[in-house]
């Protein structure tokens, strides 16, 4: 076997607790369909037969019972449970499941929403034997309008420094501002080594690594490092540069262990793979008198998309522009066929409409989404909106902009604009809301 | 004059002539056709069909008369010649009059390239070569060698050109009869095949890209851009993970050079066989042969495989069906294992060592030697030779796209070499200084041409014209039973993109596509001829070109 799919739906969603406070944040409706389900879609697109899940116990709960969650993959799914307050960060998880790994394993967040082919990273994977790959994305701008912030943000989204070589495949710096003191600080080492280098900051990362598996392993001896992205990439990609230090767990050393685990094959391979290198023409830089890749045995490489959709759905607003782009990630009709949708209303093309869905007369609904159950009475004006599960609207709505959260109930003639509303709330009739969370 | 009459056997569209010398007393018969036929062999050529098996055989036969009946009447006239320069080898046995055709040097392999061992029935025709008294040896050969035609044109249903007659004595020469597929892609029917082998082996079809130039259209053209894993699922279960990797180095050109892919492919074997397990009521003999032909599909799709690449997977396909039946599975697989690490020992690392030995004895003190691109087995020596400390200086010749001049120059000057640069364009203005030209090869052809790196024949022609002494350097692995007398027929095309170049950010090739009487070419390889070579150094010794076909004749009886 030669990759196995890793999906973490453990996370919290702590940037926008306002949607995820009664609902976990992988079963966030998006586009009708639960969150996790598009990198589970990815996956079994892709190929893969079968995917370690790490989750809380109230996710698996909801979905092996909740008949609105329907997952609808073929993939096998294997369900690991963590302890939703023990506060577990990505690699955390990961050391928790390193008895079923395997062989390299492909880790994906459960918040990510994108068109990418995978086999670009993967290939940068393979070709190169790196042991790192991921996956990153030229960020757009959100244009929707994000209910209930006041003027633009620009709050402290921190923002990454991304190094990457001529080519614009390999990684050679990864830093965050929050953990830079003045200044951007680049060791000589890279420079001679790499004397051009493309630092680039306004990337999204997808939360997609290709590891090999002795950095799971190296991950089980080292358990000061909590989160991947955090703490364990910034280390891989400072690694590739330094000589062989005294420290006692570093990670060329788990590479060597398990060379000498099966020692008479991988001596003779290893040398096979030398001599290789040796009678290859082929060198990865040019301009200096060192070998392919500079000796190293560490590789990082990243693949940039260009163009495509990338979302991660951590943040309202990335929520709200996920919730527009969704239907053009899959080909199911706008509008669902159990729905019961009366002739004299007018649904917009970029509409959907979720299942058992009760639209009545003279309602127009432009550039929204109606979650599953939902009960929309006459005259209602819904735009730019997304209603979820189970929300009542009564006549004479007028709702622009907003975020309905499921089993809400607004009152009839209620003016709501840009607001959120949580779930199960009612909003009293003809009131007027604004810009406002509820 | 004595003349003597053979009755000819009952063969239905073969008629027999019977010609006889007037100054020996011997006798010969050659077999034609008749007139009908060749008119059709010539019609189809001319119409540019692909010439079925019968008709080649055909037109090889009456090429062979022709020149036959050119040289008779030669004779006629120069009858005071009794020997003649024509060096045709004596059969010995008459089985081995099969491999007699295959050492004539010209007639039977111009533009195809398929051995020319198939012309049956002219199996006498050797013997006419005008030799003055025959011995008694030679007629008794001749005499079963008609006895065999005449028993195999009674059997049933023969056709006219006896291709199926001569069943039994082909298993004796199993030389390749048909065209590979790789050279017909202009054959919409080949084609077909070939992407219906494909999808029976689960390989994805890759498609080709970009207009090629006419001459070139039988050859694939892929783009670096469109990779085979495109169409793979991501952990791939059909192919071997490690055969995904190799195919990926091959394509995007990390593993380059013939012996790097010689030695990368034997190791991702290992591991498949490592991890390969039989299943049930199946031979691992028989089994894991199947299992590696959708492998071997894979990897022609990523790149065309090398002749020392083909050469070494003979081998392995030959040691697995010699596996005994009783073997356990443990024991087949690390001999195979073993076998497999002998091979790469003797046959690339020992035979590196052995042809240094030999090239240092002809590299003396004083001496300017050119070396043409990144050829592993000459960067070997030159650094063997330095550490023996023998004074020279080298002159790196290197060429667009690949540049992998480069590569060789970095390699020697970390040794401590002291090299020059250039590039092809100032060969002749070099080539005054230089005092031999080391030239590496990617495979050596039956004929005795040199198949390497395209501008290798330049380097060969030019160091000719200078009376610069030319040595080739190969290992005996990648000799070859390809005959070739051109690059045309056989060849690589690689990415045409390569040969885009942005020069203060302007690319001027950018859409080259959209000319539409413009094509790239960018060749790989190119075939040099023996003319041009003055010797080659492998680990078996010192040997002119010519005498590749001795050398594969040893290895055959070797195996």
């Amino acid at each position: 076997m030669e990759l196995q799919a890793v999906l973490m739906a453990a996370g919290g969603g702590s940037r926008m607790m306002d949607l995820t406070y009664n609902t976990p944040k992988p079963l966030l409706p998006v586009g009708n369909k639960p969150l996790i389900w598009y990198p589970l879609n990815l996956l079994e697109r892709v190929g893969f037969e079968e995917v370690i899940v790490i989750t809380t116990k109230e996710v698996q709960k909801m979905i092996s019972t909740d008949p609105k969650v329907k997952l609808d993959v073929k993939m096998k799914l294997d369900l690991v449970c963590i302890q939703e307050d023990a506060d577990m960060g990505t690699a955390d998880a990961l050391r928790h499941i390193q008895q079923k790994v395997k062989t390299d394993v492909l880790v994906v967040s459960c918040d990510l929403i994108t068109d990418a082919a995978l086999h670009e990273v993967v290939d940068l994977f393979r070709a190169h034997n790196a042991t790192l790959s991921m996956l990153m994305s030229k960020a757009h701008e959100f244009t929707e309008t994000v209910p209930g912030q006041k003027g633009k943000k620009k709050t402290g989204e921190q923002r990454d420094f991304v190094g990457v070589d001529d080519t614009g495949k390999r990684l050679l710096f990864m830093a965050n501002e929050a953990d830079l003191d003045e200044g951007v600080v680049i060791r000589k080492s890279i420079m001679r080594k790499h004397p051009r280098m493309h630092i680039k900051t306004g990337l999204v990362d997808a939360h997609l690594y290709c590891l090999k598996k002795s950095v799971v392993d190296f991950l089980a001896d080292n358990k000061s490092i909590s989160s991947i992205r955090g703490e364990l990439v910034p280390y891989l990609v400072r690694k590739q540069f330094s000589k062989s230090t005294n420290s006692p767990k570093v990670i060329d050393e788990t590479h060597q262990n398990l060379k000498k685990n099966d020692s008479n094959i991988s001596s003779r391979d290893e040398e096979l793979l030398h001599l290789t290198q040796e009678r290859s023409c082929w060198n990865d830089h040019r301009g200096d008198m060192s070998d392919a890749y500079h000796g190293g045995r560490l590789r990082c490489y990243v693949h940039i998309m260009d163009e495509g959709i990338c979302y991660r759905v951590n943040t309202l607003a990335a929520y709200i522009e996920a919730n527009r782009l969704a239907p053009k990630l899959f080909d199911e009709p706008a509008v669902h066929p159990s729905a019961v949708v009366s002739e004299r209303c007018l649904i917009g093309a970029d509409s959907i409409i979720g299942a058992s869905c009760q639209i009545s007369d003279k309602t127009s609904i432009k550039r929204s989404t109606i979650g599953v159950s939902t009960t929309v009475r006459e005259k209602v004006k819904v735009t730019n909106s997304i209603i979820m599960h189970g929300v009542t609207i009564e006549e004479g709505c007028n709702i622009q902009g907003s975020v309905i959260c499921s089993n809400a109930v607004i009152g009839r003639g209620a003016d709501i604009k840009y607001c959120l509303v949580g779930s199960a709330q009612r909003i009293e009739p003809d009131g007027e809301n604004w810009d406002y969370w509820v | 004059m004595k003349r003597e009459s053979i009755v000819p056997a009952a063969c239905a569209a073969v008629t027999y002539t019977v010609l006889c010398h007037p100054h020996h007393h011997t006798v010969f018969i050659v077999l034609t056709d008749g007139p009908g036929n060749k008119d059709d062999i010539t019609r189809s050529k001319n119409e540019g069909k692909e010439l079925s098996k019968e008709e080649k055989q055909r037109l090889r036969k009456q090429k062979k008369q022709q020149k036959k009946q050119k040289e008779r009447k030669n004779e006629k006239s120069e009858t005071e010649k009794e020997k003649t320069p024509v060096s045709l080898l004596p059969p010995p046995r008459p089985v081995a009059t099969q491999k007699a055709p295959s050492a004539l040097p010209a007639p039977a392999s111009a533009p195809i390239p398929v051995p020319a061992s198939a012309p049956f029935h002219s199996s006498p025709a050797p013997s006419p070569a005008d030799k003055p008294a025959k011995s008694k040896a030679e007629l008794k050969a001749e005499r079963r060698a008609r006895q065999e035609t005449d028993r195999a044109a009674k059997q049933p249903g023969s056709s006219s050109s006896g291709i199926k007659t001569k069943v039994p004595l082909s298993e004796l020469n199993p030389v390749v009869k048909r065209l590979p597929e790789h050279v017909q892609v202009d054959d919409p029917a080949v084609v077909k095949r070939l992407a219906k082998k494909l999808e029976r082996q689960q390989i994805p079809l890759r498609s080709d890209y970009g207009y090629k130039v006419s001459l070139f259209s039988h050859l694939h053209q892929y783009s670096r851009k469109a990779p085979l894993t495109q169409q793979l699922s991501i952990p791939s279960t059909v192919i071997h993970p490690s055969i995904v990797r190799l195919g990926l180095q091959y394509s995007q050109g990390i593993v380059a050079g013939s012996n790097a892919r010689s030695v990368a492919l034997l190791h991702a074997f290992k591991q498949v066989i490592r991890d390969y397990t039989t299943p049930p009521n199946e031979e691992l003999s028989r089994d894991l042969v199947n299992k590696l032909k959708p492998y071997i599909s894979f990897l022609n799709q990523c790149r065309p495989l090398s002749a020392s690449m083909g050469n070494a997977i003979k081998y392995i396909k030959k040691e697995i069906s010699n596996i005994p039946s009783q073997c356990k599975e443990e024991e087949a697989k690390t001999k195979l294992l073993t076998c497999i690490d002998r091979y790469i020992e003797e046959k690339i690392v020992l035979a590196a060592k052995a042809i240094s030995k030999y090239a240092i004895e002809k590299i003396s003190d004083g001496d300017v030697i050119l070396v043409y691109g990144c050829s592993s087995l000459v960067n070997n020596i030159l650094c063997e030779a330095f550490e023996k400390s023998r004074k020279f200086r080298v002159i790196v010749v290197d060429s667009r796209p690949r540049l992998e001049g480069r590569e060789a120059l970095r390699r020697l000057v970390q040794r401590g070499i002291s090299c020059t640069y250039v590039l092809i364009s100032a060969l002749s203005y070099i080539l005054p200084e230089v005092s031999k030209v080391f030239l590496g090869a990617h495979a050596l052809l039956a004929n005795g041409y040199v198949m390497s790196r395209v501008g290798t024949s330049q380097i060969a022609l030019v160091a000719r014209t200078f009376n610069v002494p030319v040595l080739v350097c190969c290992e005996t692995y990648k000799f070859c039973e390809k005959v070739q007398t051109d690059s045309f027929v056989s060849n690589e095309l690689d990415d045409p993109d390569d040969l885009m170049v942005t020069r203060k950010g302007k690319t001027q090739l950018e859409n080259w596509q959209d000319v539409s009487s413009l094509g790239l070419l960018n060749l790989v390889y190119d075939v040099t001829p023996p003319d041009f070579v003055d010797l080659v150094i492998t680990d078996l010794g010192m040997i002119p070109c010519t005498s590749v076909p001795v050398v594969l004749r040893v290895k055959n009886l070797d195996q």
